[in-house]
């Protein structure tokens, strides 16, 4: 069921190319899923056609666990685009997995605690509407 | 690494005026900057051999340099725009510098100037991505997760961040051509609206229409003409690069780089410096940058504007005109034009006494480029 505020951010989501499909079909499916090499197991995203590690250029999707922990963040109230008109204000953090990669995203549901750096979150993702997803975390 | 002391020089200035410019082009704020510098130094339009600009940041337009040659009518031998955000500011000198000691040039005028208060900002605009979809939009976002960070790790707070913009406002209350000039207090700081925590409004620099310029030659070039000599003692660059978010250690800036390669290129150090124009478009990075040119430890930035210490008369003055927090958002040309200035006695109410070393800091991005340039008052 698509969560009815976060339903207009579907028009700003990325689009669909060759090198993001797996990442956009990941979030559909509801698995996080990033980029490793073949060769030295680094996970990386967005998605590329060469390791940025090792001379590779033999990569795989993975589905990833997507743990992480808060490295930054801030509280937006400037109205900057309407898709966001009804949550203002709203975070954004810096999240680094433990996977590796860092991300930008919304920590939800926080319910009484506020968001910190250094808080354990986990991915929770989201179908704004039937062909898009998005990736957010929440408290672990 | 060669020594470039009392060798080149800036010999002429020259800006249009700041804030909101209604029916002035892009083009015409880099033209009126150029042909203020030429006038500046006494020369004339068909002296000037090279012209070099920053790209503006509204829109990117191709083939930008020839296109301000053609409109000033030169027809240069060197040519060309670099693309280094607010460090090509100094990054063009530094170029300049090379084709003038190749003998390829003898007097290059540098400029930039752009119109987004008045005219389109559609560089602005980012319509998708992951950042989008998170609510990421705009320079204040991306610096407020720098500011951040750097509250966590060294426990800077925000009457620290309030201290700059209040410091850099004192003096363009000086500027009668600063885009604000009404004086603040901490009240007004802490009483602005927030734009993205830990970032209120006072915070940020404005979106300022503007043009600023200047001409760089040999010092036997200078000397021929009648202006105080303005030497270029240092230049150094030190880009990190990466996107902001992916950077190992968010909290600081290319200006430990830069900076040590320009003291090194003047035989100076931050002890011999009488006053700074730093790149201050939040108020966090001045603090960050005083830091990495080692003013103070990393992560004591916070306490170095307290009491006034910054202030003209102060210690060490810094962004005497205003900066990019009071005197324009215009992104640095315009701290060029006042170190200048500053090294010339020109500065009227706001002149730093005794001013012979000046330091001028430029970065750009999300503290992506950096490059910082030592100058002194010829003798």
């Amino acid at each position: 069921m698509p969560d009815e505020t976060l339903a207009p951010l579907a028009t700003l989501a990325p689009a669909s190319t060759d090198l993001s499909a797996p990442h956009l079909d990941g979030l559909l499916a509801g698995e996080l899923r990033l980029q490793q090499c073949t060769q030295c197991d680094t996970y990386q995203y967005p998605g590329e056609s060469f390791c940025y590690h090792c001379p590779s250029t033999d990569l795989a999707w993975e589905a990833a666990e997507g743990n992480g922990t808060v490295y930054s963040f801030i509280i937006v109230h400037q109205r900057y685009h309407p898709a966001f008109g009804d949550r203002l204000p709203y975070n954004v953090a810096i999240v680094e997995l433990d996977e590796g990669p860092r991300m930008i995203a919304n920590v939800l549901d926080l319910g009484d605690n506020a968001v910190e750096i250094g808080m354990r979150v986990r991915p929770r993702i989201e179908q704004l509407d039937d062909e898009t997803a998005a990736l957010f975390f929440e408290p672990a | 690494m060669k020594q470039l002391r009392q060798r080149y020089c800036i010999v002429g200035v020259g800006n249009t005026p700041y804030g909101k410019n209604p029916g002035v082009s892009q083009l015409a704020h880099n033209v009126l900057a150029i042909r203020g510098a030429i006038e500046d130094a006494g020369l004339t339009t068909d002296q000037i051999d090279g012209v070099l600009t920053k790209a503006p940041t509204s829109t990117f337009p191709m083939l930008w340099a020839p296109r301000v040659a053609e409109a000033l009518r030169i027809v240069p031998k060197v040519v060309g725009t670099l693309d280094q955000a607010g460090a090509s500011n100094i990054g063009l000198i530094q170029y300049a510098v090379s084709a003038i000691e190749l003998g390829q040039a003898d007097y290059v005028a540098i400029a930039y100037g752009d119109n987004p208060a008045t005219g389109t900002r559609s560089s602005y605009a980012s319509p998708r991505g992951d950042s989008v979809v998170a609510g990421l939009f705009g320079a204040p976002s991306s610096y407020a997760m720098v500011a951040r960070r750097h509250m966590h790790e060294y426990g800077t707070t925000p009457e620290q961040l309030g201290n700059v913009a209040i410091a850099h406002r004192y003096h363009a209350s000086m500027n009668s051509n600063a885009h604000f000039q009404e004086p603040i207090t901490q009240e007004d700081y802490e009483h602005s609206r927030w734009v993205a925590e830990p970032f209120h409004l006072l915070d940020c620099c404005p979106v300022s229409d503007g043009g600023a310029a200047y001409i760089i030659a040999s010092e036997e070039r200078a000397k021929e003409l009648g202006k105080p000599l303005v030497y270029i003692e240092g230049i150094g660059q030190g880009h990190p690069s990466w996107d902001f978010y992916r950077r190992p250690d968010l909290p600081t800036s290319g200006a430990k780089v830069s900076g040590e390669m320009a003291f090194k290129a003047a035989g100076l150090g931050p002890k011999d410096i009488d006053f700074c124009e730093i790149y201050d478009c939040f108020t966090i990075v001045p603090l960050i940058t005083l830091e990495d040119y080692g003013f103070v430890n990393k992560g004591e930035g916070g306490s170095f504007y307290e009491d006034q210490r910054t202030h003209v008369g102060g210690e060490l003055p810094i962004n005497t005109s205003g900066g990019l927090l009071s005197e324009t958002g215009m992104p640095g040309t315009q701290l060029v034009v006042e170190a200048v200035r500053q090294l010339r006695g020109e500065g009227g109410q706001r002149q730093v006494k005794d001013a012979e070393v000046g330091l001028v800091s430029q970065q750009g991005g999300i503290m992506t480029t950096h490059a910082t340039m030592v100058l002194t008052k010829g003798a």
